[in-house]
């Protein structure tokens, strides 16, 4: 099958000078970027459809001992190319701070427990639908001295191949009605609104699991078109 | 034409924007100092992959010319006859990985990559596609490395796309020892080119 990458796409993406969020004064490229074609360097890329995921690397709750302490979610989603087709058997990797807004990085240096039951990694690979599915604790927001008094809004890191180097994209996503979406320069360096609320994940009844999780569902959708788009059903 | 003002206003999912990958990336990511499997590294041909070996070495700096300690380095490369995902090339995937250290540095060792076909029948340089993530970098950064003793850099129609005067920033330089440097400039005096991809 063979994609295009509409560059219009590109335009859901913050800005790399993004001044609010302070990190990126003296690391936000100056000049502007060039135009690059797309070469088979670009249209290929690396697929790890064999890597093996074991239990626990889908289960986060599961890589210790005992159980980490927290609220116990499920995280459901599937991963789709810009035309709604699935992207199967697609790596999705993950990361996260524990239930007390604590990373297990070693250089995180926020007052906040280290949980021994959690360390807050996981890897799964999309079904033949796209479907990705992973059990972990809802983190907790951690402070970053950005401004006075920042506080990143709670969110899971998600880094993602999808079929070529074109469509590689690293992201975070949000939990609904984050109280500190407003003052989040990262969050809101999306400047589109649309663009940046498909970032805030759905609450999903659906899918919690009575007495044991809550569930959010995450959509990821990577770049990457069919090259003769197929025409639309009419109903006239 | 409604046709497709439909499809890219209506039907079509909307792109997934991107964000930084943060300061606390290591343990899931590169986590081989937390006892962690890992997907892919700075090693990206095994021993016994047929090729010219090489080791490509470099800093990562900010604007202020400030080592920076925490990002990502990801490269994705034909093998030395010009594919990618050839059949049989046990050891070899063409992707690596890299977190950079507390002082910048980061490295690869792998096989040089063939020259490829580029558009409309040219030819391409052997090269590196490089991806550069780091706190602070809110959409992954797109370069390339070229090598320094490829007689085809003058003919590559990626290169001739920049300023002569920025060329350099994409050139690996090999040195007495062999080695290629290719350092990183996120901003600022000799800026690292980088590309809308
Ligand atoms: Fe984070």
């Amino acid at each position: 099958m063979s994609l295009i990458y509409p560059r219009e796409s590109l335009k859901a993406h913050p800005l790399n000078a993004s001044p609010e969020y302070k990190s990126t004064l003296k690391r936000a490229p100056a000049q502007p970027l060039i135009l690059l074609p797309h070469t088979l360097s670009e249209t290929t890329g690396p697929v790890f459809g064999h890597v093996a995921v074991n239990e626990t690397d889908t289960d986060l709750t599961r890589q210790h001992a005992g159980e980490p302490l927290g609220e116990r979610i499920i995280v459901t989603g599937r991963v789709l190319d810009e035309d709604g087709r699935p992207v199967p058997h697609t790596l999705v990797e993950i990361w996260q701070a524990n239930a007390a807004g604590r990373y297990v990085h070693v250089r995180d240096q926020h007052p906040a427990p280290l949980d021994p039951n959690f360390t807050g990694a996981g890897r799964a690979l999309t079904d033949a639908q796209g479907r990705y599915r992973f059990v972990t604790v809802k983190p907790g927001a951690y402070p970053w001295r950005n401004h006075h008094n920042a506080w990143r809004p709670a969110h899971i890191h998600f880094s993602l191949f999808g079929p070529s180097f074109l469509s590689r994209v690293i992201t975070q996503m949000y939990f609904p009605g984050d109280p500190l979406f407003r003052y989040d320069p990262i969050f809101q360096s999306i400047t589109d609104e649309n663009a940046r609320n498909r970032l805030v994940s759905r609450f999903d009844i659906e899918t919690t699991e009575p007495e044991w999780a809550l569930a959010y569902q995450f959509d990821i959708v990577l770049r990457g078109r069919n090259a003769t788009p197929l025409e639309e059903p009419h109903d006239h | 034409m409604t046709t497709e003002t439909k499809l890219t206003t209506e039907t079509k999912p909307g792109l997934t924007p991107s964000q930084t990958i943060g300061p606390f990336f290591a343990y899931a990511l590169t986590p081989r100092a937390y006892g962690g499997s890992e997907l892919a590294t700075e090693q990206v041909a095994a021993e016994g992959v047929a090729g010219e070996r090489i080791r490509i070495e470099g800093t990562v700096f900010d604007g202020d010319g400030v080592p920076v300690g925490d990002a990502m380095i990801e490269t994705w490369q034909a093998d030395p006859q010009g594919r990618f995902h050839a059949a049989g090339n046990a050891g070899f995937t063409g992707f690596g990985r890299a977190e950079t250290n507390t002082e910048g540095g980061f490295f690869f060792e792998t096989v040089k990559p063939g020259a490829l076909q580029g558009a409309d029948g040219t030819q391409q340089a052997p090269h590196l596609s490089v991806s550069v993530f780091a706190r602070g970098v809110l959409v992954r950064l797109a370069t390339r490395i070229y090598f320094s003793d490829e007689p085809g850099n003058a003919s590559d129609p990626i290169l001739a796309l920049v300023p002569a005067g920025r060329r350099d920033t994409l050139i690996a330089q090999r040195g007495a020892d062999g080695v290629f440097r290719f350092d990183i400039r996120l901003q600022g005096e000799g800026e690292t080119v980088f590309f809308e991809a």
